[in-house]
C-alpha cells in the first residue's frame, strides 16, 4: 500500500532522516501560526502534485488560509484532498534521488540513485544513474554508499551525510517490510544539509500484521474495496456492469478478460478464492450488488471449492437478498452436475463452459 | 521420468493438523503420494489418519528420510517453518500459503539457494507430476498421463487449462504452480530447463498474468534454447494498471508488466499465445 507523504516524513523522522519541519491540517481551523514562508502540500497519492495545482505556497497567514481553504476538498485529477501538510520552505540548492525498491525479477532489492532529482526517474538518461542490487542476506553495508558516492562525485561533507542516509533507507526498507522506499528530491540545501523534501513509501500490505499502525488505513482503496478487504474478499472495482464473481485470481481475471473480449464490461474483480462455505458466496453477491451492476456471473471451476456448495450460496444469495438481476453461472469440476440441478431447481441460468456462460450474461446485461 | 519429483519422493507436511493442511495431506495420500510424516509441535505422537506419523519437528521427522516438505502454516510462521526445513537439509519445499511477506519470502529463496535447495510458491498451487506424486492442492481428477508439461502462476486458471488439454485427448507429464507472488521460489526459465531435459515431456504451456517481466525473459530465453513446442496463455489483458489483481504479483506498475509486452514477447519467440483459456489444447496440435 501507498502511503501519503505525510505518513512517509513521519517513518523518515523517527529513522532519523532529516525532513522539514511540518504539522498536518484536516480541517481550515487546524492552520496555525508558523514561520513564513511555508509549502502548503495536498495529500493524494499522485505524482505531478505541483503541475496539477496541488501545491501552494504561502508567504504570510492570509496567503497560508487561503491556500488551505483552496486545496482543502478541491478535487484533483478525481481525487479529493482531505489533508495538507503545511512545510517549512526549504532553500534548494540542489535535488538529487534516491530509492530502494524490489527488483522482481533478481529478486533482490535494487538501490538507484542520482544527483539528478526532483524529475521522474524514468526521464533521466541510463548513464547518469547508480543502480546496484543489494544482497538481501548481507544486507546494506557502507562499502555500497561508498561506490554511489564516487559515481555521483559527492563533495565529502555531503558524501557523509548522503551515506548516514542510506544506512537509514536500508534499515527502513527492512523494517518497514516496504516495497518501495523514494527519496525524491533529496535537497542540499543553501545551508549545505540534505533534507528529504518529498517521500513515496510503499509497504508490502501483506506485513500488516507486524506493522498494526498500517492496519486501518489503505488510501488506494474505495469504500467497497475496503469493505470487501475486511470481509476477507479480494475484491477491486472497475468500471463496466456486469458483475463478476469467480474463484481464484487467475481464472477470475481471464473471466474479465473474456467478458471484455466478448464486448461486456465487467464492474468488480471477486475472487472467491478457496472456500467451501455458501455463506462466504452468498456474501459475496451482498458487495457485488452493493456495486449496482446490471447482471451478475458467477465462473466457478470446482476443486476445493465445490460447486454444490456454490450453488446453494447461489439460491441462498437469491432469496434473502431477493435479487431481481439476471443471474448466469458457469459450473465445472468437483460436483457440478448436483451444483447445476440446485440452481435449475431455483430457475438460476447455468452452463458447463466459461464461453457458454459469457455469451448469455453479456446479453442480459444489456449497454452500459 | 519426471521433474522435481517422481513415485519414488517421500514428503513431510509441516502443519498437517491445520484445517488446509490436513485436508491437503489426505488428498496427496489418496493420490498417492508417499506422505511419509507431519509436523505439528503439539500433537506429537499421534498419527495423522491412522497411518501418518506425526513429530514435533523438522528435525524429528528426518529420520523418514523426506526428500520434500509441504508447508501449509500461517503466513507469520511461514519464515520460520522454511528456515526449519532449510536447516534440517531438506532439498525440495513448496510453500502454499497465501499473504507471505515478500521480504520473508526473499530470505527464504535466498538462504534456500545458498543450502542448494529448490523452493515452489509462496501461494501456488504445487506440483503434479501425473500418476507419480502430487505435492500440493491441486484437484486429483483432472489429470491424465501424457506429455505436455505446464507450468503456470495461477491456481484454478491452471486446473480450468489442465481440464480442457485433459479432455481434448491429450495429458500432461508434470504441472508445476509457480505462485501468485512477486517473489516465488521458482521462475519460467528454471521449469523451462528442467521439460527441455526431461523425455516423458514433449510439448510445453506456459500460463502467465500480468506483473513483473518473468513471461519476457521465458520468451527470450525460449528463442534461443528450448527445441520443444511451447504455447502459453497470459492472463489480465483488461486489467487497469496499479490494481493487485487478487494476486500480490498481478500488477502493473510505471508500464511494467503488461499483457500485451507479454503477448508480443512470445509471438516474437514463435510461441502462440491462446486468446482464451480453452483454447490452449488447440494450439498444442
Amino acid at each position: 500500500m501507498n502511503l501519503y507523504e505525510y505518513m512517509g516524513k513521519q517513518i523518515f523522522r523517527k529513522y532519523g532522516i532529516p525532513v522539514p519541519e511540518s504539522y498536518l491540517v484536516e480541517k481550515p481551523s487546524d492552520a496555525r501560526k508558523y514561520e513564513m514562508p511555508v509549502v502548503v502540500k495536498s495529500q493524494i497519492l499522485l505524482g505531478g502534485r505541483g503541475k496539477s495545482g496541488g501545491i501552494k505556497f504561502a508567504k504570510s497567514q492570509e496567503e497560508l488560509d487561503s491556500g488551505i481553504k483552496e486545496l482543502l476538498g478541491s478535487k484533483i485529477r478525481g481525487l479529493t484532498v482531505t489533508k495538507v501538510l503545511i512545510e517549512q520552505m526549504i532553500h534548494i540548492k540542489k535535488e538529487m534521488y534516491v530509492s530502494i525498491a524490489l527488483d522482481r525479477t533478481e529478486k533482490k532489492p535494487i538501490l538507484i540513485a542520482t544527483t539528478q532529482g526532483g524529475v521522474e526517474i524514468e526521464s533521466i538518461p541510463h548513464d547518469q544513474l547508480y543502480t546496484r542490487h543489494i544482497d538481501p542476506i548481507l544486507g546494506y553495508s557502507d562499502f555500497i554508499g561508498r561506490e554511489a558516492v564516487a559515481f555521483m562525485k559527492l563533495e565529502p561533507d555531503i558524501a557523509k551525510q548522503f551515506l548516514s542516509i542510506l544506512r537509514i533507507l536500508y534499515r527502513i526498507w527492512d523494517e518497514e517490510d516496504c516495497e518501495l522506499v523514494e527519496i525524491n528530491p533529496l535537497v542540499i540545501t543553501e545551508e549545505g544539509k540534505l533534507i528529504a523534501a518529498d517521500s513515496k513509501v510503499v509497504v508490502d500490505s501483506d506485513s500488516v500484521f507486524r506493522h498494526k499502525e498500517f492496519e486501518v488505513i489503505d488510501p488506494e482503496k474505495t469504500p467497497l474495496e475496503l469493505e470487501a478487504s475486511q470481509k476477507g474478499y479480494a475484491f477491486i472495482e472497475l468500471d463496466g456492469n456486469i458483475g463478476v464473481i469467480a474463484n481464484g485470481a487467475g481464472l477470475t481475471m481471464a473471466t474479465l478478460d473474456a467478458l471484455t473480449l466478448h464486448k461486456g464490461k465487467p464492474r468488480n474483480f471477486l475472487d472467491l478464492g478457496g472456500t467451501d462455505n455458501s455463506d462466504i458466496v452468498s456474501n459475496a453477491f451482498d458487495l457485488v450488488l452493493k456495486a449496482k451492476p446490471t447482471a451478475i456471473l458467477v465462473n466457478i471451476f470446482g476443486g476445493v471449492t465445490k460447486c454444490d456448495t456454490v450453488a446453494n450460496g447461489i439460491v441462498m444469495a437469491k432469496n434473502k437478498l431477493n435479487i431481481k438481476l439476471p443471474i448466469v453461472v458457469r459450473l465445472s469440476g468437483v460436483r457440478d452436475d448436483e451444483g447445476r440441478k440446485i440452481l435449475k431447481d431455483s430457475n438460476i441460468d447455468s452452463y458447463p463452459t466459461m464461453m457458454e456462460a459469457i455469451e448469455r450474461v453479456v446479453k442480459l446485461a444489456g449497454g452500459n | 521420468m519426471s521433474v522435481y519429483v517422481n513415485e519414488n519422493t517421500k514428503v513431510i507436511v509441516q502443519g498437517i493438523t491445520g484445517h488446509q493442511g490436513s485436508f491437503h495431506a489426505g488428498e496427496m495420500l489418496s493420490f498417492g503420494t508417499k506422505v511419509v510424516a507431519g509436523v505439528s509441535p503439539g500433537k506429537a505422537g499421534t498419527k495423522f489418519m491412522d497411518r501418518v506419523p506425526i513429530v514435533a519437528s523438522v528435525r524429528d521427522a528426518m529420520e523418514f528420510k523426506p526428500d520434500a516438505t509441504m508447508i501449509s502454516v500461517p503466513a507469520p510462521f511461514v519464515k520460520d517453518a522454511a528456515f526449519e526445513a532449510i536447516d534440517a537439509g531438506i532439498g525440495f519445499i513448496y510453500i502454499l500459503t497465501e499473504h507471505v511477506p515478500f521480504h520473508d519470502s526473499l530470505s527464504i529463496v535466498h538462504n534456500a539457494k545458498r543450502k542448494g535447495a529448490v523452493v515452489i510458491g509462496p501461494n501456488g498451487p504445487g506440483i503434479t507430476a501425473v500418476g507419480k506424486c502430487k505435492i500440493g492442492i491441486m484437484p486429483n481428477k483432472i489429470f491424465r498421463k501424457g506429455n505436455v508439461g505446464i507450468a503456470s502462476r495461477s491456481g484454478t486458471l491452471t486446473y480450468e487449462i489442465v481440464d480442457a488439454v485433459t479432455k481434448s485427448g491429450f495429458g500432461e507429464s508434470t504441472v508445476i504452480g509457480l505462485g501468485g507472488d512477486p517473489v516465488v521460489g521458482l521462475n519460467y526459465i528454471d521449469i523451462l530447463k528442467q521439460y527441455e531435459q526431461d523425455p516423458d515431456t514433449e510439448k510445453i504451456v506456459l500460463v502467465g498474468e500480468i506483473g513483473g517481466s518473468n513471461e519476457e525473459l521465458a520468451a527470450q530465453y525460449i528463442k534461443k534454447n528450448v527445441t520443444k513446442k511451447v504455447v502459453a496463455y497470459i492472463t489480465g489483458r483488461s486489467a487497469p494498471p496499479g490494481k493487485r489483481m487478487g494476486h500480490a504479483g498481478a500488477i502493473i506498475e510505471k508500464g511494467v508488466g503488461t499483457a500485451e509486452s507479454k503477448i508480443k514477447a512470445f509471438n516474437e519467440a514463435g510461441v502462440k499465445v491462446a486468446e482464451y483459456p480453452t483454447d490452449v489444447p488447440s494450439l498444442l496440435e
